[in-house]
């Protein structure tokens, strides 16, 4: 097994899928000669030629939309969204059309497609190249939501993601590109969508992150170590499906649950996990289910260290859970 | 053909949005046109088909007119809930469906129902469409109007204005990697082509010279919004030269012209020289749907001045001067016609509600183990 970042796990998936399904394309902005801006489809037009791997005009409305004809007609496109915040004029074309078009043709057309897009703050991009967005599409049904923490996961989601029968938008944590390395097994590598993950085991507070907060959660789960708790961290890894069992399995050990994520605390999807868990598993519970979240603002660019959750933020939501 | 519709004007001469006497046509003069409102044809621009095709057409038109008209009639006895008419533009969807191949795909706009039809939707399930029962297509899911027939290649759209437009270009960039000798046609009416996806289906459908025909029925009014309102273009046909694709402004009213174009344009594509944008000019009669009353912001003379244009007349009106149609063939037609109708009603009428685990299906492949149990629990409750 080889070493290698996030980002250099995503193109090995691409790459593993266009040489498995022919059906498989990839565009977007950037993403032919240049590779895209974040280097994520490097080589891949060199591999596969301009008809599978093009450059776009500059219209996120036209990307997907297009790309929903493809889907309905029977190819399986993956769109590369340049940078999440920049959705918007797609966001009509994603919760109208491809995520209703099975239930709203009764089955008949479906709209397997996967929507590649860096999301997250952390690279000092400030409001618009920072947003965590995920709730949104949570929201609506029909669509997955895949949220890689490792180059592994990457790899085994994104080819998982590129199977589905379902569109499928896939949130790359853009501030663990090049930070998170890890083994990624070369060739097929499938990680299915809806299992989640026990990033490390505990036993006295359970903390639900995703993303770019995984490795956060990780440095505050051995700062609390030292305090002599021992915390148990559950990466959902899809929140679209949602392995909601893992967590309340997790909970129902532990006893107490913490919810860690980057986007504004109101209706985010941590608030999601917290209502399961208030839900199904109050019986369990010593302590209050604890958000960590950004700030109900919009995102910052000087002081983003400030509004990101970190390390210190995690450790006074894990003592909040103990101490209320 | 496909020539460029309307001439540029010269710059700075742009005038606000003309008031046309009811019922005229900005630039009508140079609208493409065959058959002529007195049922002759101009030799020049005939595009020959057998009397056996004129023939068909017509009977098209027929049937699309009259499952139209009954259906109205359902809609006000309250046996559907909601219907979208389409009196008047039935030339616009025959003349071009008719004009391509049973394997090119169709994406539809709201006026453009008569396409499935046309590619053997059963009239008794597209009626089910238009109550929600078990035998409708959709599951019930949809507003009426929004027919689904995959094996036609008939795709099921959105009630969402303009969307479909990209999706008919993606499906035609599709096609081509596929390498399927297959065409795509998007339609959309002049309400949709303000829409932000008009802009992106026709500069991705003209960057990527996909290949596919893109098809406005400019039908004057978009609800109660007049098309003066809409564009301030002289003609819609001109919006394409801006994204670099060729356009024919249209008699839409004029089957054989619908037809000619069509087929042109659809020629075009298939031998990989790109898309073309065709502008059907026609006119919405009835109301914008049966929710709605046009007297609240139109004149009732425009409306008349376009029933002499009608474009079942004209055809009519041609296949009789040429020995080809009698009072009797019209009586037959009709009875036949009226006949299969209320059969089909009946048997659309026979089917009870959907399946109630139509609720969670077909949301995904496979529901969510939290649908799912969010489901069961309510059996239960
Ligand atoms: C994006 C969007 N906005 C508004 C509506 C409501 N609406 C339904 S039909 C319609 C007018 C459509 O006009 P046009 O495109 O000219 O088609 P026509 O109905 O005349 O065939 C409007 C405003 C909608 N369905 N979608």
């Amino acid at each position: 097994m080889a070493q290698s970042t996030l980002i250099e796990a995503v193109t090995d998936a691409l790459r593993h899928e266009m040489r498995n399904d022919d059906r498989v394309v990839v565009f977007g902005e950037d993403v032919g000669k240049k590779g895209g801006v974040f280097g994520a489809t490097t080589g891949i037009q060199e591999e596969f030629g301009d008809q599978r791997c093009f450059d776009t005009p500059l219209s996120e409305c036209g990307i997907i939309g297009a790309a929903v004809g493809m889907a309905v007609y029977g190819i399986r496109p993956i769109a590369e969204i340049q940078f999440l915040d920049f959705i918007y004029p797609a966001f009509d074309q994603i919760v109208s059309e491809a995520a209703k078009m099975r239930y709203r043709s009764g089955g008949e057309y479906t709209c397997p497609m996967v929507i590649r897009t860096p999301y997250g703050g952390g690279i000092r991009g400030g409001h618009y190249h920072s947003q965590s967005s995920e709730a949104y599409f949570c929201h609506t049904p029909g669509l997955k939501v895949v949220i890689p923490s490792t180059p592994a996961d990457a790899k085994g989601l994104l080819i998982s993601s590129i199977r589905d029968e379902d569109p499928v938008m896939f949130l790359e944590p853009k501030r663990s590109y090049r930070s998170v390395k890890g083994e990624v097994p070369e060739g097929e590598h499938v990680v299915p969508l809806g299992k989640g993950r026990v990033v490390r085991e505990g036993t006295d507070v359970t903390v639900v992150a995703y993303g770019a907060m995984v490795p956060v959660a990780e440095k505050a789960a051995e700062a609390m170590q030292q305090q002599g708790k021992s915390v148990e961290i559950i990466d959902p890894r899809s929140l679209v499906p949602l392995d909601e069992e893992l967590i309340l399995e997790s909970v129902r050990k532990t006893g107490r649950c913490v919810s860690v994520y980057e986007a504004p605390k109101t209706c985010g999807f941590g608030a999601e996990i917290a209502a399961i868990v208030a839900e199904k598993a109050i019986g369990h519970l010593e302590g209050p289910v604890v958000r960590v979240a950004g700030f109900d603002t919009p995102f910052p660019y000087a002081l983003e260290h400030l509004y990101m959750p970190d390390v210190r933020r995690v450790v006074a939501g894990i003592e909040k859970t103990f101490n209320w | 053909m496909a020539r460029k519709s309307a001439p540029r004007r010269k710059s700075g001469s742009r005038k606000a949005p003309r008031k046309s006497a009811p019922g005229q046509v900005a630039g009508s003069a140079r609208m493409l046109s065959v058959l002529k409102e007195d049922g002759s044809l101009d030799p020049n621009r005939d595009p020959g088909l057998p009397t056996e095709t004129l023939l068909h057409l017509y009977e098209t038109m027929v049937r699309v007119r009259e499952f139209d008209r009954r259906m109205l009639v359902l809609q006000r006895q309250g046996r559907i809930g909601f219907y979208g008419p389409i009196l008047g533009q039935e030339a616009a969807t025959v003349g071009s469906v008719a004009a391509l191949e049973d394997r090119d795909w169709i994406f539809p706009a709201l006026r453009e129902g008569a396409a499935a039809l046309m590619r053997g939707l059963p009239l008794h399930v597209a009626i089910a469409q238009l109550i929600g029962n078990d035998l409708d297509r959709c599951k019930g899911r949809q507003m009426p109007c929004h027919y689904t027939f995959k094996e036609g290649n008939y795709y099921g759209m959105s009630s969402v204005i303009g969307t479909q437009i990209s999706h008919a270009v993606g499906a035609a960039m599709a096609a081509r990697l596929r390498g399927d000798d297959v065409v795509v046609a998007g339609y959309m009416g002049d309400g949709a082509t303000s829409a932000n996806d008009f802009h992106s289906g026709m500069n991705f459908a003209a960057v990527y010279k996909a290949p596919c025909v893109l098809i406005c029925q400019n039908n004057q009014w978009a609800i109660s919004v007049p098309i003066s309102m809409q564009s301030a273009s002289e003609t819609l046909a001109m919006k394409a030269d801006a994204y670099g694709m060729p356009s024919v402004r249209v008699d839409g009213n004029d089957v054989l012209a619908v037809y000619a174009a069509t087929r042109e344009a659809a020629q075009r594509a298939r031998q990989g020289d790109g898309p073309t944008f065709l502008e059907l000019v026609t006119y919405r009669r009835l109301g914008h749907s049966s929710s709605d009353d046009p007297s609240r912001y139109r004149d009732e003379a425009e409306v008349a001045a376009w029933e002499q244009r009608d474009p079942v007349e004209r055809l009519r009106r041609h296949l009789e001067q040429a020995g080809n149609w009698s009072a009797d063939d019209e009586q037959g037609l009709q009875d036949r016609i009226a006949a299969e109708v209320n059969e089909a009603i009946r048997e659309a009428e026979a089917a009870g509600p959907p399946a109630r685990e139509t609720l969670i299906t077909d949301v995904f492949a496979e529901p969510t183990p939290g649908l799912l149990a969010d489901y069961r629990d309510w059996l239960a409750d």
